[in-house]
């Protein structure tokens, strides 16, 4: 068949019709979003927290996480007056659905929301045998899918449990601190189902950022100092009996 | 949930590395192991145990032909493992495994076996016929001259080789040791003793095999066992047994001393999931029986069938202490939470990818390739009847 220049006018628009969607399977660019203007973290205001588990059902609908595995979850925390060194934890279903009644009542109760703690120097990406996860330049700890080897040492060298092995891919997963989300100015998954504002997602370079305020007026820490892994995850009012 | 004590991280209740990982540690252990043996006549000037020489050389490189199997059976994606090489973080102790697994196997022991047995494989590339000779000839290597000046410089070669090996063995062990004691998130494992402690079971294993392997090939070719060899190897055995012994228990006894936030949970755990594999099985019968064994052996003066018999015993009882170890590092290592408040089970899987099964096989597999390589390269001298014709093509 000879191609006319009047077949080619038709031809053009459906070819690029046709382009358009096979670039559909590709991420959507985020065309005002410049890594080197953000360095993403999240604050914890733990008084607030209440524990429905909302934030980890979000994460799991949002990341399509299988069951049994979590990017987040809550612990509760039952520290007796008597024993503040060794407290009881629970976490039944990583608080997905909440939690049972406290039996009891001696002693203080409250929730940890835990995620991945983005930690500037992290050891999970230390380890990383081919350098399938990495810091990005914005601060936020991602995996290359596409590129783990599934050798799961960086689930061994986080300190604070975040990682696992996804059974469908088989490569190491962990919260990405919704970053197809956050790079398109919208916050993460969590933090906009959380009803009481316990979590809110932080841009340390951003001077207007309320985090700023609140760092420099509350008792704030991070999980784990002594790991020195230079954690992101700032837990307003944390008690020392916590790990 | 079954299985759970306490409080685990959610994520921390699935094992993450298997018995296959317990395997990769016990194999390149035998290997750093039976290599320094080797070093031992051909460095050190030990001729005592040079009956022992070249069957440490094969059994080494047979093992080391295995050790990256459980390794690679274990990954999730086992078909991007060459990324390791051409993508390798530096910054990561695994991602060179690769290269000192490379280094050792190819600049070391394999270029060490070939030298030694250089003069062998032209002879017999000249004696045999059919399909044999075929493997000789390629094994030559199109090198054929096996005058005495070539055979000096092989000897100084093979020398310098092993000069080189004894620090590449310990490199190859110390470094799989370092791939756990570097997990600062892992107090089990966080220690800088772990390297050491690894290179001088690995020592302890290998020789332990050998030695056990040379009684077994004796007696299954009705050959007189070389008791000054036996002897010695069993002597520095012993020798290096109390050293590792002696580093385990140094470990053992700053942690206890210095019982810090850690201790309560890794001193429950030893006195209750671990404590058959630990306490019972590395400590009692795979360290202490062993070395009471063997120092029986010293200072006692027995016959040599009971020696023997002793020697066959300690070095059993040797390589299980040496693997409940591997065991207790691996998966103890993973048994307790990074919260320290509750402790999980490892459920070993049966005729899964990274089960039992497969533990076995890969155990199994290097005495094939052991027995394989002793057809092709025996490392005994030849018997009077079929010994090597003479040099016919000295150059």
């Amino acid at each position: 068949m000879n191609i006319t220049r009047r077949h080619l006018l038709l031809l053009l628009p459906a070819a690029g019709v046709a382009w358009k969607y096979i670039l559909a399977g590709t991420p959507e660019a985020a065309p005002n979003y410049r890594l080197s203007d953000h360095w993403w973290g999240m604050l914890i205001d733990l008084p607030k927290c209440i524990g429905c588990g909302n934030c980890v059902r979000a994460c799991q609908a949002e990341n399509d996480i299988p069951d049994g595995y979590f990017r987040t979850w809550v612990e509760r925390y039952h520290v007796s007056d008597y024993d503040i060194e060794n407290p009881q934890v629970d976490s039944p279903d990583g608080g997905k659905r909440g939690f049972p009644p406290v039996k009891n009542a001696e002693g203080k109760n409250f929730f940890v929301p835990k995620l991945c703690n983005h930690c500037a120097e992290s050891p999970c990406t230390q380890v990383c045998p081919v350098g399938a996860t990495f810091v990005s330049p914005d601060g936020v700890v991602l995996v290359d899918k596409e590129y783990c080897l599934g050798c799961r040492y960086c689930v061994q060298a986080c300190p604070y449990g975040c990682r696992f092995i996804n059974p469908k891919t088989n490569t190491a997963e962990k919260c990405t601190l919704c970053y197809h989300r956050i790079t398109k100015g919208l916050t993460t998954a969590c933090c906009e189902s959380c009803p009481t504002g316990a979590r809110q997602l932080a841009d340390l370079k951003d001077p207007a950022d309320p985090i700023h305020e609140f760092l420099k007026t509350h008792s704030v820490h991070v999980l784990k100092p002594s790991m020195a892994t230079h954690a992101k995850v700032f837990y307003n009012e944390l008690d020392g009996a916590v790990r | 949930m079954t299985g759970i004590d306490g409080f685990m991280y959610p994520n921390e209740v699935e094992l993450q590395w298997s018995v296959l990982i317990v395997l990769y540690p016990f194999l390149t252990g035998l290997v750093a192991g039976a290599f320094i043996l080797a070093s031992l006549e051909r460095v050190f000037q030990v001729q005592a145990v040079k009956p022992t020489y070249r069957l440490a050389l094969l059994t080494a490189l047979s093992f080391l032909l295995v050790s990256p199997l459980p390794l690679q059976l274990h990954l999730g994606h086992p078909e991007r493992s060459y990324e390791m090489y051409l993508t390798p973080h530096r910054t990561s102790a695994m991602a060179m495994f690769g290269f000192v697994y490379l280094w050792y196997l190819m600049a070391v022991l394999v270029l060490e076996i070939w030298l030694d047995y250089r003069r062998e494989i032209v002879l017999l590339s000249q004696s045999t016929v059919g399909w044999k000779r075929a493997i000789y000839r390629v094994l030559t290597l199109g090198s054929t001259n096996i005058s005495e000046r070539a055979l000096a410089i092989d000897e100084k070669a093979g020398w310098l080789i092993t000069v080189i090996g004894i620090p590449s063995a310990f490199l190859l062990h110390g470094y799989v040791g370092f791939i756990f004691g570097s997990v600062k998130a892992n107090p089990w494992w966080s220690t800088p003793l772990m390297p050491v402690v690894f290179i001088f079971s690995a020592m302890v294993s290998g020789i332990a095999l050998v030695m056990l392997l040379y009684m077994l090939m004796m007696w299954a070719r009705r050959q007189t066992i070389d008791m000054e060899c036996l002897d010695t190897v069993a002597r520095y055995l012993f020798y290096i047994f109390l050293i590792d012994f002696s580093l385990e228990m140094l470990d053992l006894i700053h942690r206890i001393y210095e019982a810090d936030d850690s201790f309560r949970s890794l001193d429950f755990m030893v006195h209750t999931k671990l404590y058959f594999s630990h306490i019972v099985v590395q400590i009692a019968l795979g360290t202490i029986a062993p070395i009471t064994l063997l120092a029986l052996t010293q200072v006692i003066k027995i016959s040599a069938v009971l020696r023997k018999r002793t020697y066959v015993a300690a070095g059993c009882l040797t390589l299980l202490g040496i693997f409940a170890m591997r065991w207790n590092v691996v998966i103890g290592g993973q048994l307790f939470s990074k919260s320290f408040l509750g402790y999980t089970t490892y459920k070993m899987g049966l005729v899964t990818r990274e089960g039992l099964l497969m533990a076995i096989v890969l155990t199994v597999l290097p005495f094939a390739i052991l027995w394989v390589l002793v057809k092709v390269l025996p490392p005994w001298p030849a018997r009077e009847s079929d010994s090597l014709p003479s040099v016919t093509m000295a150059h």
